[in-house]
């Protein structure tokens, strides 16, 4: 027959028009389209279609749905691992394999662990690590082969994702009942809904399970109602779409897979809802009893979405094990289509008259006050045993290779807690239901615990019209429809079937392998709270994070603490809901999009000049070093530190940070901002400043001019141009509103080239300047207005490698143009582009500090040797309170110095840290660290910036930094290693 | 992801802003005249309730102004904001 010798002749929800093929363990199997590989599986009689986590043991199809624990299978062709089966739309030749399993799924090595189960308890893995001791280097390899379950893809994923923003009135999370008559409501409203749903059609359970509403089949009313609901302008509908997180403010996450058009594999909505429905349904709750994880035993729900919905046979004869009344329903379909069910064991003493009667009329037996204590064959279900739940020796057998199994439904509450809502017991229902909301959410149906299909229908239509209602909207519109009533579900919780064989594993977590045995372990071992019971036997930690094992971990803990459920209370549910790819969660941001790189109107010419590029501080992307054809790193960095000191160099400082100040209290801001005094500063001269923090540590530095009377051009280190602003714009809005003062950023309006060497001065007039550059016209720390090589520019001395500098500031679109005129200019004189590996070889030649590398957030200006740039005579300035206090004065202070290694040719790594010296503490205490290091070519030798303890005292010393290859030894000196006047840069 | 009502632009998303801390009285007038430990108070503490909180914020990719935002600092939800000078 198409589509698998199981297939039903006719019925459910797949296209008997459109057989495919696909293939599974390198078997071919035909399927139809609507299929999950789950269903074509089950269709083609595959049973066996996986092994479990821990034990390995044979596992088959438990679910139809996102609660598969066991049919988890990775696409070939280095695909998808992890994918469950129950949620793989089949497509013509599809190919997948079982994770867990080698050399083959019917004969697996490690299902030698089944055997060995008694050196592999819960909490087996934390026992590792502390006995015996030293024995988890042993283990380690093991453990971490054995762990995970498939292999993540080894290419670049060739598919692409994106992301999109969506705001609405309503969301709605669910397409079922409730979830329909919600967005019905508020659509007709005119609220601005959106409805997702996880199944690629609309229905939710009604797809499952025949039922009829406002006298039509259930299938028809769905049509009907999807239909109005489309036709309304500003609804959004998704199918294949699951709502995965619940974030502050309503703020919702959603993962549409297979969105229209298909260029587009996943994308992620982030969705701002007023309101939301949580329609999310609930999931069928296993029976625990002994061997419930045999291939053939199915929740119940399961088998009869088979039936109905992918018209399939699961198995030749069932047998029926439920506490509640809604498995009769299942076993009814399943009879009605072919399936013989042997029996319905019902934990129960009584079932309702009408279910007996039907069962009777229908030929089947009903076993009431029974339970399962047994299963029969290992691949595959040859049988079970029932007996009374008070004799549990006294067993009947009965044949069959399927068993479905229902101990009641666990509302799907994941959103609802993760929104922070909080849950309650409901002991009539014997399930969590959501007790009070702390968003702008409103829960209906099967997720409020209302299982009834009228009860569904009349809770959404209630939510969405009382959710449309608070978002602004009038609803005045008919009630809900109404549908045959259903019997209740009458529920008597069985946690775990009794069973007296000692080796026989009853599971509460199929997926990761947990037994009632674990969870007894655990509380004998003082694992006893619910969250420390999770982590230790890792119960609710799987794939599925426990949708179908938790109510039981809960169960069978408050039962074997002989306490009460709401007592022993639920773990956490935490995002996401299931899991996400990392390509849904990062959309389009791959690649050079993660991190866009900000640009300087010159990093065109850098890239093509052939320069290593680094993507540094704040995103910029700058050249590191240019080297030539042959030459090595240190021999380009040597190149360029040389030219610069001997000859010329030129360097874009553009990121450097940039603000303009302006205004009759500009000059008072200085003053409080920097540690020195301001007034005094001629108008065209600049002047070096540091600014603290509150606390008296070191923010940032930088040179500051004066262009006027009231008009400041302030630079920042290029790392804190966003924290400078920030910073400045605090104090005069929050401290001094009153101040009469505009800070703009014009970091980006401006690009600079800086010109830097003996030759620098040539090398502008060669250019064409206007601005007289002689020295005593251009003094060091002095900015000046005019046109270089024919741009308009403000050109400032200020020197970051101690040599004759001249930085030169165009409009940012003159950028490039200026930096090739500067570049054709200095030909003659030798000029070389500097890349910042050699910038930080020339400030450290120079010993001149680098915010956030010298300093680390404790460092006083005095540590770092700047205690003349620390006005005395001012009465206030940010930080100067904090200088004054016991910390800032006594004690030991870590302080910056110079390092000259004993061995000129070992440069330390930078980080070392530095033994105390000789002579005081023995104790191994660390006494320092080495900051910045480098090779000096200048020198010709290696030096180092170093934070030491007392370092300012300690000239002349020597001090130790152990390394793996053994220790070195260095001597302390001044942070400053070349012109120690300062006499080039001001030349 | 909170949805932050500035003052000046709306409800925008927490992405614009950066978080400023707790609300503290201001800075004493003549630091030089306060005990070590008073300046101590000012700098290094802060109330960190759990419950009602008013602090500070500032969109940066936004208007770039500093405001006030009355938050629950459990259930995250923002009672008021307030323009002006930060009190």
């Amino acid at each position: 027959m198409s589509g698998g010798a199981r297939r039903l002749p006719c019925g459910g929800r797949v296209d008997r028009g459109r057989p495919l093929e696909c293939r599974f363990n390198g078997r071919r199997h035909h399927g139809l389209a609507g299929d999950t590989l789950a269903s074509a599986l089950l269709a083609n009689g595959v049973r066996l279609v996986g092994r479990s986590f821990k034990f390995h043991r044979p596992r088959g199809v438990m679910s139809a749905g996102i609660e598969e624990t066991n049919a988890i299978v990775q696409l070939c062709g280095d695909g998808e691992p992890n994918v469950l089966a129950t949620r793989l739309w089949l497509t013509d030749g599809l190919a997948a394999r079982s994770v867990n399993c080698w050399p083959g799924v019917a004969f697996d090595v490690g299902a030698i662990a089944d055997k060995l189960w008694r050196v592999l308890p819960a909490g087996f893995y934390n026992k590792t690590f502390i006995w015996p001791p030293g024995f988890w280097r042993f283990y380690e390899y093991f453990i971490r082969k054995a762990a995970g379950l498939g292999r993540a893809p080894t290419a670049a994923e060739p598919a692409r994702y994106e992301k999109r923003f969506h705001h609405c009135d309503v969301l709605v999370a669910g397409a079922g009942p409730a979830g329909l008559t919600a967005s019905l409501a508020a659509a007709r409203s005119g609220a601005r809904v959106m409805l997702v749903d996880d199944q690629p059609e609309p229905g939710g359970d009604l797809l499952n399970a025949p039922a009829e509403i406002d006298g039509r089949t259930a299938l028809d009313w769905v049509a009907a109602v999807v239909g109005e609901i489309d036709a309304c302008p500003d609804v959004v509908r998704l199918s294949d779409a699951t709502a995965f997180g619940y974030y502050d403010h309503n703020f919702l996450g959603v993962v549409e897979q297979r969105p229209k058009p298909p260029a587009i594999r996943e994308r992620v909505w982030k969705v701002r809802a007023r309101q939301v429905v949580l329609a999310t349904g609930a999931i069928e709750r296993p029976l625990v009893f002994a061997d419930n994880d045999r291939p053939g035993v199915m929740l119940a729900s399961a088998a009869r979405a088979y039936v109905i919905r992918f018209g399939v046979r699961p198995g030749n004869t069932a047998v029926v094990f439920t506490n509640n009344n809604g498995a009769y329903g299942a076993a009814f379909d399943l009879a009605g289509n072919g399936v013989a069910v042997a029996a319905i064991i019902d934990v129960r003493a009584d079932a309702p008259r009408s279910l007996l009667d039907k069962a009777s009329a229908l030929g089947i037996e009903v076993v009431l006050g029974h339970a399962i204590v047994g299963v029969r064959g290992r691949r595959q279900v040859a049988g079970v045993e029932a007996a009374p739940l008070e004799h549990p020796a006294r067993a009947r057998r009965f044949a069959c290779d399927l068993v479905c199994a229902s101990g009641g439904w666990n509302p799907t509450v994941n959103l609802f807690s993760q929104s922070g809502g909080r849950l309650r017991y409901d002991r009539g229902r014997a399930c969590f239901v959501p007790e009070t909301s702390v968003q702008a959410a409103h829960c209906a149906g099967a997720a409020n615990g209302a299982f009834a299909l009228g009860d569904c229908l009349a809770e959404g239509f209630g939510a969405g019209a009382a959710a449309a209602r608070a978002a602004g909207y009038d609803v005045d519109i008919p009630g809900p429809p109404a549908a045959t009533p259903t019997l209740p579900l009458d529920i008597e919780p069985l946690w775990e079937a009794p069973h007296g064989r000692r080796t026989a594993k009853a599971f509460v977590d199929v997926l990761n392998d947990v037994t009632t045995d674990d969870i007894r372990l655990a509380v004998r071992e003082g694992y006893d709270a619910v969250e420390h019971l999770k982590r230790y036997t890792t119960g609710g930690m799987g794939l599925d994070q426990g949708k179908t094992a938790n109510a039981n971990i809960i169960g069978v803990l408050a039962q074997t603490l002989g306490s009460d459920i709401p007592a022993v209370g639920t773990t956490s549910f935490r995002p996401p809901y299931r899991p996400v790819s990392l390509g849904a969660i990062a959309g389009a941001d791959i690649g050079p999009l993660v991190r866009p790189a900000r640009r300087t109107p010159m990093t065109d010419w850098h890239e093509a000049a052939g320069a290593v590029m680094y993507d540094v501080a704040v995103g910029w992307r700058r050249p590191g070093y240019y080297p030539r054809p042959g030459e090595t790193m240190a021999q380009a960095v040597s190149r360029e530190c040389l030219s610069a000191r001997d000859r010329a160099g030129m360097y874009d400082s553009s990121p450097l940070g940039k603000f303009e100040i302006t205004g009759p209290d500009a000059t008072t801001l200085l003053n409080r901002i920097y540690t020195n005094a301001w007034d005094d500063l001629a108008v065209g001269r600049g002047r070096y400043g540091v600014m603290l923090r509150e606390d008296g540590r070191v923010l940032d530095d930088g040179v500051t001019f004066r262009l006027g009377a009231h008009q400041y051009l302030m630079s920042s280190t290029t790392g804190n141009a966003e924290l400078v602003y920030a910073w400045l714009e605090r104090w005069l809005q929050c401290e001094w509103p009153d101040f009469q003062v505009f800070v703009v950023p014009v970091t980006t309006q401006w690009a600079n080239a800086v010109v830097c060497g003996p030759r620098a001065r040539e090398t502008l007039r060669c250019a064409g300047t206007d601005i007289d550059v002689e020295r005593d016209a251009f003094p060091f720390l002095a900015i000046r207005n005019g046109t270089v090589a024919g741009f308009p520019a403000r050109v400032a001395r200020v020197s970051f490698t101690g040599e004759l500098s001249f930085e030169v500031n165009v409009p940012a679109r003159y950028g490039l143009d200026l930096w090739r005129a500067l570049m054709a200019a200095g030909a003659e004189f030798g000029i070389t582009p500097v890349g910042s590996e050699a910038n930080q070889v020339l400030r450290v030649e120079k010993g001149f500090f680098a915010m956030g590398i010298e300093t680390d957030g404790m460092a006083t200006p005095h540590d770092l040797g700047l205690g003349w740039i620390v006005g005395k005579k001012k009465t206030d300035f940010v930080g100067k309170r904090s200088l004054a206090r016991d910390d800032a004065v006594g004690g030991v202070r870590r302080q910056l110095v110079g390092l000259f290694t004993e061995d000129p040719r070992i440069v330390l790594p930078e980080g070392s840290q530095i033994a105390a010296p000789d002579g005081a503490r023995t104790d191994g205490a660390i006494a320092g660290h080495v900051t910045s290091s480098v090779h000096s070519p200048t020198l010709g030798r290696s030096i180092a910036l170093a934070l030491l303890d007392d370092g300012r005292s300690r000239g002349g010393e020597t001090v130790t930094i152990p390394l793996p290859e053994g220790a070195v030894r260095a001597t302390v000196t001044r942070p400053v290693f070349y012109d120690p006047e300062g006499a080039r840069m001001r030349g | 992801m909170l949805l932050i009502p500035c003052p000046w632009c709306g409800p925008r998303i927490e992405d614009e802003f950066a978080c400023g801390g707790e609300l503290k009285p201001g800075r004493p007038r003549d630091p030089a005249a306060v005990s070590d430990a008073e300046w101590a108070d000012y700098v290094f503490n802060s109330d960190n309730v759990k419950g009602s909180r008013r602090e500070r914020w500032w969109h940066a990719k936004g208007c770039r102004r500093w405001f006030t935002v009355e938050r629950d600092t459990v259930s995250h939800r923002i009672a008021a904001v307030g323009a002006g000078d930060g009190g």
